[in-house]
């Protein structure tokens, strides 16, 4: 049974009421950081935590707090990433709908670290129901004198507010987040300036994930040290795990950093198996960007070692073999799972996800999404399969931000690891279109 | 000649300009453009749901900006319906993760039932039949979103009891009393 950090209370009756939360240890850290300790010192311990940001790129959080610039007479903001749109992750909505208080006591503690007067949450638009609860959980704080002026007493005041997006994916790009938040076109910036130099309203600013920002209050009340006792090496913590598709148990469940893969899928704790009695095909173990893996390899890494649920041992063997943690948005196939058709609605999202500004995303995204269509559909060419391959790599890496990278990396996998299955589509194209038809390798190699 | 003047003289309610100076209160008083998508949902829930010209013409002169720049924001964002929708607006998610779980059956079943396509409005015109990518209930899907409130895990039967209830639902606005 793994330690729970974030989500020890979450079921507690009345828990996202100020006075429960309150009960049980909430904004201890709020009292703690405030009265006890300077911003600087706030911002070491999160450097020593060890704690990655937990919105997909795992970049040290403490790191991007500390390259914040504090130039004379600029505000500074801190502004909490809540537009979680990545397929398969649903953890923030789940962690701010239970635990408001504890987002938002993060907030504070973070902002108090950050020198920020005025903070905002930023929530993906389809979430307006969240964005009430916050709200209320807010309106809470302030009553109670943990938002507002001279908080506690300390001199410290802080402003806290919530930004409801218009559905758009790319939001989730943190200078697209702050171009939006500035009521424009969700658009990436060119980078550099860096958000920590130039963010929102052209101050210095920094932008968190919600889990990232609510994981600061147990590090500031319980130390670093202890926080990096929990975890495998450079995977400190614990993480909270989305998890969907054919398995028994859907569910976000917070894990410790190094719990195996098989233990995680399989075990009653967590995902409980695979539905219907089925076996599993694949995974997709980090949110849609990352690249599928079949069953052997998500289980073991090709040295023959157990995959772990870690950074490093998910990313074991690169691309070619391995995959990502990313946001922690993890979805099983099962072996009645047609990967053509699947990665075809993923190709569908990118494209109407795309903003339209760098013309290899805009243009590949579509490309790519009428390539599969056109497989999927039983109107392929051998080619196409190559075709997809190429299209994807001219995107990667030739786009202003990362959407380019994502729309391209699970074309790229399904393809690597799939291709049987699309040249199964190509072949048999009958046979492919029938309905519930799936590819069987077995059978497929015996005609 | 009568419509016009009559879309014209589109305003928001005083509990809808409650909300919107509300918003506009936590933004720096140089930059109430910041304002811009909140004020849009509560233009679409005050308008039926949908954003007309005119209401987004409102919203530029509420925010003492160009109205382009109100298009320009209103056509990115794809929470935002640009022309008339039914009563209710049936969101259902479509992605992998919601394909997984059973979303094609699902979009089926509706278009059968309703007896009109994806992007199209039931003859009734109690529903418009959409679809949207992830809607961060991928643990819970096949769903779908009508207006703020998820329904998940659905199946054909609980599909049919929510177009059931939905069809005597009276829609209120969040700013009305038993929201």
């Amino acid at each position: 049974m793994g330690r729970k950090l974030l989500t020890e209370h979450i079921n507690v009756e009345g828990i996202h009421t100020f006075d429960v939360y309150r009960k049980h240890g909430g904004y201890a850290s709020v009292e703690k950081a405030l009265k006890t300790m300077t911003p600087e010192e706030v911002v070491e311990e999160v450097k020593a935590s060890g704690l990655r940001g937990r919105g997909g790129a795992g970049f040290p959080t403490g790191m991007k707090w500390s390259f914040l610039a504090k130039p004379e007479g600029k505000p500074r903001y801190l502004v909490c990433n809540a537009d979680e749109s990545e397929p398969g992750t649903f953890k923030d909505r789940y962690l701010m709908e239970k635990l408001p208080h504890l987002l938002i006591e993060g907030m504070i503690t973070s902002s108090f670290a950050l020198g920020a007067r005025t903070s905002y949450i930023y929530i993906r638009g389809e979430l307006l129901y969240v964005l009430r609860i916050l709200e209320k959980a807010i309106a809470e704080a302030y009553a109670n004198g943990f938002l507002g002026e001279n908080i506690l007493g300390s001199g410290y005041s802080l402003d806290l507010h919530v930004h409801p997006g218009g559905g758009a994916y790319i939001c989730g790009e943190e200078t697209a987040l702050l171009e939006s938040l500035e009521g424009k076109r969700g658009n990436p910036r060119n980078k550099p300036p860096f958000p920590a130099v130039w963010g929102l309203y052209g101050c210095p600013t920094v932008v968190n994930n919600v889990e990232s920002i609510a994981t600061v209050p147990w590090i500031i009340t319980n130390t670093a040290a202890e926080y990096a006792k929990i975890g495998v090496g450079r995977s400190a913590g614990t993480k909270l795990i989305s998890a969907g598709g054919n398995i028994n148990k859907p569910g976000v469940y917070e894990i410790d950093l190094g719990i195996t893969v098989e233990e995680f899928i399989y075990s009653d704790e967590y995902c409980g198996g695979i539905w219907k009695g089925r076996d599993m095909k694949a995974v997709i173990a980090g949110g849609s960007s990352v690249p599928i893996l079949p069953k052997e390899l998500i289980l073991k890494t090709a040295a023959g070692e157990d995959r772990l649920m870690t950074y490093e041992s998910l990313s074991d063997g690169g691309f070619a073999t391995g995959t990502m943690l990313g946001s922690g948005g993890f979805f099983v196939m099962d072996d009645q799972t047609c990967i053509v058709r699947h990665t075809w609605t993923l190709a569908r999202f990118y494209h109407h996800e795309s903003c339209g500004q760098c013309s290899p995303c805009r243009e590949g995204t579509g490309w790519m999404e009428k390539v599969l269509h056109r497989i999927e559909h039983g109107h392929g060419h051998m080619h196409d399969i190559d075709l997809l391959v190429s299209v994807a790599k001219q995107i990667e890496g030739n786009t202003i931000c990362p959407l380019g990278d994502a729309a391209a990396w699970p074309v790229a996998a399904a393809v690597r690891h799939f291709r049987e299955e699309f040249e199964w589509h190509v072949k048999h194209p009958q046979a492919a279109t029938a309905p519930g038809a799936v590819f069987n390798k077995a059978e497929s190699v015996l005609a | 000649m009568e419509q016009t003047a009559s879309v014209n003289q589109v305003q928001f309610s005083e509990g809808a300009m409650a909300e919107i100076r509300r918003y506009l209160s936590h933004y720096p008083a140089d930059r109430q453009k910041s304002a811009i998508l909140p004020i849009l949902h509560i233009a679409q829930a005050e308008f039926g749901g949908w954003v007309s010209p005119e209401a987004m013409d409102l919203v530029a002169e509420i925010l003492n900006i160009q109205p382009i720049e109100v298009y320009e924001v209103a056509t990115f964002y794809t929470m935002f319906n640009l022309k008339p929708v039914g009563k209710h607006v049936l969101e259902v998610c479509r992605t992998g993760p919601c394909m997984l779980r059973g979303s094609d059956q699902l979009i089926e079943h509706l278009e059968n039932r309703l007896g009109c396509k994806v992007g199209e409005t039931s003859a009734d015109g109690n529903f418009t039949l959409k679809t949207v990518e992830c809607l961060a209930s991928c643990g819970t899907g096949p769903m779908l979103q009508v207006r703020e409130q998820f329904y998940e895990d659905l199946d054909p039967a609980s599909a049919d009891q929510l177009l059931e209830d939905l069809k005597a639902l009276t829609v209120r606005k969040p700013w009305e009393e038993n929201y």
